[in-house]
């Protein structure tokens, strides 16, 4: 415990301390998981209303996520012609990562909105940008935000193999404490990691709260319907 | 007034939905089209409103051909009402009423005002204002439905199979809202459904509609009772089955001057009064369902 006051601020390999450490990890997990989320939409919009789009995308993506991270991590730097200790590669990689989940799940929430709504908002006169922004985005808002919710927590646990090849992160406790056999350290590097993965999954629920008041309404009332149907049975 | 010209409509996919489609649908008139399902009524509908485009002939809204207007414009303009209410799941009801004025950009507290009016006009208690299409019995839905499709004050009402989701008790009470709106409110209505009572009991006009949206017959209910067509059009109002004829049945006894009526199945369909052992005739007051006298288009005031 003394370890981690003594090493808060300063100290461990880069000399910023686990505080500094954090706030690379902050920052080059949110990166990937915003970026990744607003990209999906347009994609997965596009794939819910084109086969042939759908299969490409959905294909390419697929195999793109199969690529173990420290390969994509190599194989990034070398594409867009940076040095490899850049951490635009781990944005690049973690983003690509975070569209390959996304994109099913926005694939997946525009595929399952009810026709009868989309067609009625079309017969009432929304222009389809209107019908895009008011109608198809808050409705397609339970599933996509739940598909950032296991976004979030991937890209914040794997921003720590960023530090394998020299981006600063979390991850920096993980490979020090290894090589020095010390177990606190690691420790204190999954803790850390924990707490950011629990405070960005809160804020993702918060926003849900806040944007889509609608769909706690609704989803109490099933679950009590669920309740009501459990009682009765 | 609406016309259809020489209307067809072939899909994508080689169905022919309508086939050569002529008509003249009067203003502040209910013009209803009834037929099985498929026969293309729907694809009918959203012509009006350019959901669908037809693939020859032309529409005319009080003469003008509604191939010149942009459709979301037009829309705007055209009240639409359909089967499963259609309602914005994440707007609450007051908001899914007032949502043509919000696109139109009908000031807030005005389009609020008259969002409030509507829920009355439809018969909706205004203390549902505030809560969501999914916490609201089918029928309330459906008035939800019907006053959204009022709220830009359209001439026009397009109303494709309303009642067809609620229970027969609901239906027939908001079928006697539409007709109060219709008198009240002096709308061209197009009535959408297959079934063949409420066309009746609804229409100005009926349609009887076969596949690919022929016309087997146009005319009043009493026309097309006194006068099916066809086979088909006997069959499909139920004249053929003796349905519609009905006899008095001398076994048994109603109170005061009733004689209870069966239909040919030997069913009991009604009860007419008889004083003095002679049947009533109907009163000299014609059935009347809009009180207007009025001569003016679908498109004006
Ligand atoms: N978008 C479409 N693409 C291809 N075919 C269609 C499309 N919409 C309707 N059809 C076909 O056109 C025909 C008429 O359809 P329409 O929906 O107008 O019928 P309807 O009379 O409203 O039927 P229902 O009473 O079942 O609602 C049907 O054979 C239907 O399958
Ligand atoms: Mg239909």
């Amino acid at each position: 415990m003394d370890w981690v006051w003594n090493n808060f601020f300063t100290g461990t390999d880069s000399n910023v301390g686990i505080w500094g450490l954090t706030l690379d990890h902050l920052w080059l997990s949110a990166l990937p998981i915003v970026l990744g989320f607003v990209i999906s939409i347009p994609l997965g919009y596009w794939a819910s209303h084109s086969r042939v789009a759908r299969s490409i995308l959905l294909s390419v993506f697929s195999i793109l996520y199969t690529l173990p991270s420290i390969v994509l991590l190599v194989v990034v730097p070398v594409t867009l012609g940076l040095p490899i200790i850049s951490p635009t590669n781990v944005i690049v990689a973690l983003t690509i990562y975070a569209i390959a989940v996304m994109l099913r799940s926005a694939t997946d929430a525009f595929s399952s909105l009810s026709q009868d709504v989309v067609e009625a908002s079309r017969a009432i006169g929304f222009s389809p940008l209107q019908r895009f922004f008011r109608v198809e985005l808050p409705l397609a808002g339970p599933v996509l935000l739940a598909g950032a919710r296991v976004v979030s927590v991937s890209t914040v646990s794997l921003v720590t193999v960023g530090s394998f090849i020299g981006v600063d992160s979390l991850g920096n406790l993980f490979r020090e404490g290894k090589s020095t056999n010390f177990g606190t350290e690691i420790l204190a590097g999954i803790i850390a990691v924990l707490i950011i993965a629990l405070v960005y999954d809160s804020i993702i629920v918060l926003i849900g709260r806040i944007l889509l008041p609608w769909n706690r309404r609704a989803s109490r009332r099933s679950a009590r319907a669920a309740e009501l149907r459990e009682v009765s049975a | 007034m609406i016309e259809f010209k020489s209307v067809s409509k072939l899909y994508a996919d080689g169905t022919h939905a309508v086939d050569n489609f002529s008509v003249v649908i009067p203003s502040r008139k209910t013009t209803v089209f009834v037929g099985s399902s498929g026969c293309g009524k729907t694809t009918l509908l959203r012509m009006i409103n350019r959901m669908v485009d037809p693939t020859s002939g032309a529409i005319e809204i009080d003469g003008e051909n509604i191939a010149n207007t942009e459709p979301v414009h037009l829309r705007r303009g055209i009240g639409y009402v359909m089967q499963n209410s259609g309602l914005l799941p994440h707007r609450t009801v007051i908001d899914n009423v007032a949502t043509v004025l919000f696109l139109t950009k009908v000031p807030k507290v005005e389009a609020y005002a008259r969002a409030n009016e509507l829920l009355d006009t439809v018969g909706l208690d205004r203390s549902l204002a505030k809560r969501y299409p999914g916490e609201l019995s089918g029928g309330q839905q459906q008035r939800v439905g019907v006053a959204r499709g009022l709220a830009a004050n359209p001439n026009i009402l397009l109303m494709d199979e309303p009642f067809g989701a609620v229970d027969p008790i609901v239906r027939i009470d908001l079928q006697a809202e539409t007709m109060r709106l219709q008198r009240e409110l002096d709308k061209t209505i197009v009535f959408v459904t297959h079934d063949i009572d409420e066309a009746f009991l609804l229409g100005d006009q009926v349609l009887i509609l076969e596949k690919g949206a022929k016309i087997a017959q146009r005319g009043t209910p009493e026309e097309i009772l006194a006068n099916p067509a066809s086979d088909f059009v006997a069959s499909f109002i139920g004249a053929d089955r003796g349905k519609r004829r009905l006899t008095v049945d001398s076994k048994v006894k109603a109170k005061g001057n009733d004689v209870v009526l069966i239909d040919a199945g030997g069913y009991a369909a009604g009860v007419i009064s008889a004083p003095g052992g002679k049947l009533a005739v109907g009163s000299a007051s014609p059935k009347s369902r809009s009180v207007s006298n009025k001569t003016s288009q679908a498109g004006d005031g």
